[in-house]
C-alpha cells in the first residue's frame, strides 16, 4: 500500500502557515485588509479540511487559497471587476515550475492547473481551494489546459 | 510577521462560533493545577492533568476529526461548571460527555461511574458488581485508570476494597483533595 502524509490536527497545520499566510496577505492587501482576509484563508480552510484525503502540499493549498481570498479582496473592491496583477513575480517559488507555462491564464485556472498538474491535489481539494465546486475546479483545469496547448502549438 | 493574539483569538472564536472544529481544546486553571481540557459537539472529550497539549491534539484527531484547534470557547461550559465543582457550587455535572472510540465494556462501567454520588466512595469489586462483571475488578481498575474525562467522571470515588485509595492519575494527594473537597473524608 501507498504511504501518504497523514494530515495533521488542524491547530499545528494553523500554527506551522499562519505567519506565511498573513505576510502574503499583508503584501497583497495591506495591513488593514489583510486582517479580515486572514481570517477568511483559515475558516475556507477549516470548512474544507475535513475533505483532504492526505496531508501532502498543505503549504501550496493553503496559499493559493490565500491568493483566492486576496483576488475575491480586490475584486470586490474594485467595481470594474479588474483583477490585479497575477504576474509571474508574485508566484511562490512552490509555483515556480509552471509558473511560466500557466503565465496569462485567468487566476481561477492558473489555480487550478498548478494544484492539479503541479500539487496532484484532487477535484475535491482543489475546489475547496478555490472556493467552488469540483465540477467547476474540474473545467477551470481543463480550461486551462487547453489554453496552454494552444499558446505552446501556436 | 506574527500573527498579533488578538487577530489569532478572533478567528479561533469565529471558527469556534460558526461550528467548523471537532474538538476545542484549552487549559484551564483550578485548585489542583492547570488541566488540558477538550470537548467536541458531543461533550466533553478529555480533562487530563498533564496541561501539555503534546501528543494529545493526534488523539483527538482520532476520536472526533481532524480540526483540532485550540480555543477557550469551546470550553467555556466546561470551565465554568469545573469552577463551580471546586468552589462547592456544583455537586453534580450537567456537561455531556463524548466517549466515542472507547470499547463497550469501558463505556459500561464509566456509565456506572458517573452515578457514584458527590461525596461518597465505592469499590473497584462494587463497581464490577454494578456492571454484572463480579470479578472483574481489575478490569474496572484499569478502565479507571485510563479515564478519558476524571472528575467529571468520578474515578476519585472509587478506592480499594480496604478503603486504600489506591491510585489516581492526578496522583494520590489530588485524590485526596477530590474527597475531602466533596467531605469524602
Amino acid at each position: 500500500m501507498m504511504q501518504t502524509v497523514a494530515i495533521p490536527p488542524f491547530e499545528r497545520f494553523y500554527e506551522e502557515y499562519r505567519a506565511e499566510v498573513l505576510r502574503l496577505l499583508r503584501r497583497k492587501l495591506g495591513a488593514d485588509r489583510a486582517e479580515d482576509a486572514f481570517q477568511e484563508t483559515f475558516l475556507r480552510a477549516l470548512r474544507a479540511y475535513p475533505r483532504l484525503d492526505h496531508g501532502e502540499h498543505l503549504r501550496a493549498w493553503v496559499l493559493t487559497i490565500a491568493q483566492n481570498v486576496a483576488v475575491d479582496t480586490l475584486r470586490r473592491a474594485r467595481p470594474t471587476g479588474e483583477l490585479p496583477d497575477q504576474g509571474a513575480k508574485d508566484a511562490e517559488p512552490a509555483y515556480a515550475e509552471l509558473a511560466e507555462l500557466t503565465d496569462g491564464l485567468g487566476a481561477k485556472e492558473r489555480a487550478a492547473v498548478v494544484l492539479r498538474y503541479g500539487y496532484d491535489l484532487s477535484y475535491e481539494q482543489i475546489a475547496s481551494a478555490l472556493g467552488s465546486s469540483p465540477d467547476a475546479a474540474r473545467q477551470a483545469a481543463s480550461t486551462g489546459v487547453r489554453r496552454i496547448r494552444r499558446r505552446i502549438s501556436s | 510577521m506574527t500573527v498579533s493574539p488578538d487577530l489569532d483569538r478572533r478567528f479561533r472564536d469565529a471558527a469556534t462560533t460558526l461550528g467548523l472544529i471537532d474538538v476545542g481544546f484549552d487549559v484551564v486553571d483550578s485548585p489542583i493545577g492547570d488541566l488540558f481540557v477538550a470537548a467536541s459537539d458531543r461533550g466533553l472529550a478529555t480533562i487530563s492533568f498533564d496541561p501539555d497539549p503534546e501528543g494529545k491534539l493526534e488523539q483527538l484527531a482520532r476520536i472526533a476529526g481532524p480540526r483540532v484547534l485550540r480555543s477557550s470557547r469551546s470550553v467555556d461550559l466546561a470551565r465554568r461548571e469545573l469552577d463551580e465543582y471546586f468552589q462547592r457550587r456544583r455537586k453534580s455535572f450537567d456537561l455531556t460527555v463524548d466517549l466515542r472510540g472507547l470499547p463497550p465494556f469501558t463505556v459500561t462501567v464509566l456509565e456506572q461511574l458517573a452515578r457514584v454520588p458527590y461525596g461518597e466512595t465505592t469499590t473497584y469489586g462494587d463497581l464490577a458488581r454494578r456492571v454484572g462483571h463480579p470479578r472483574a475488578a481489575r478490569a474496572v481498575g484499569t478502565v479507571m485508570n485510563r479515564n478519558r474525562i476524571p472528575i467529571v467522571l468520578p474515578c476519585h470515588r472509587v478506592v480499594g476494597s480496604t478503603g486504600d485509595l489506591t491510585g489516581y492519575a492526578g496522583g494520590l494527594d489530588v485524590k485526596q483533595t477530590l474527597l475531602e473537597l466533596e467531605g469524602a473524608r
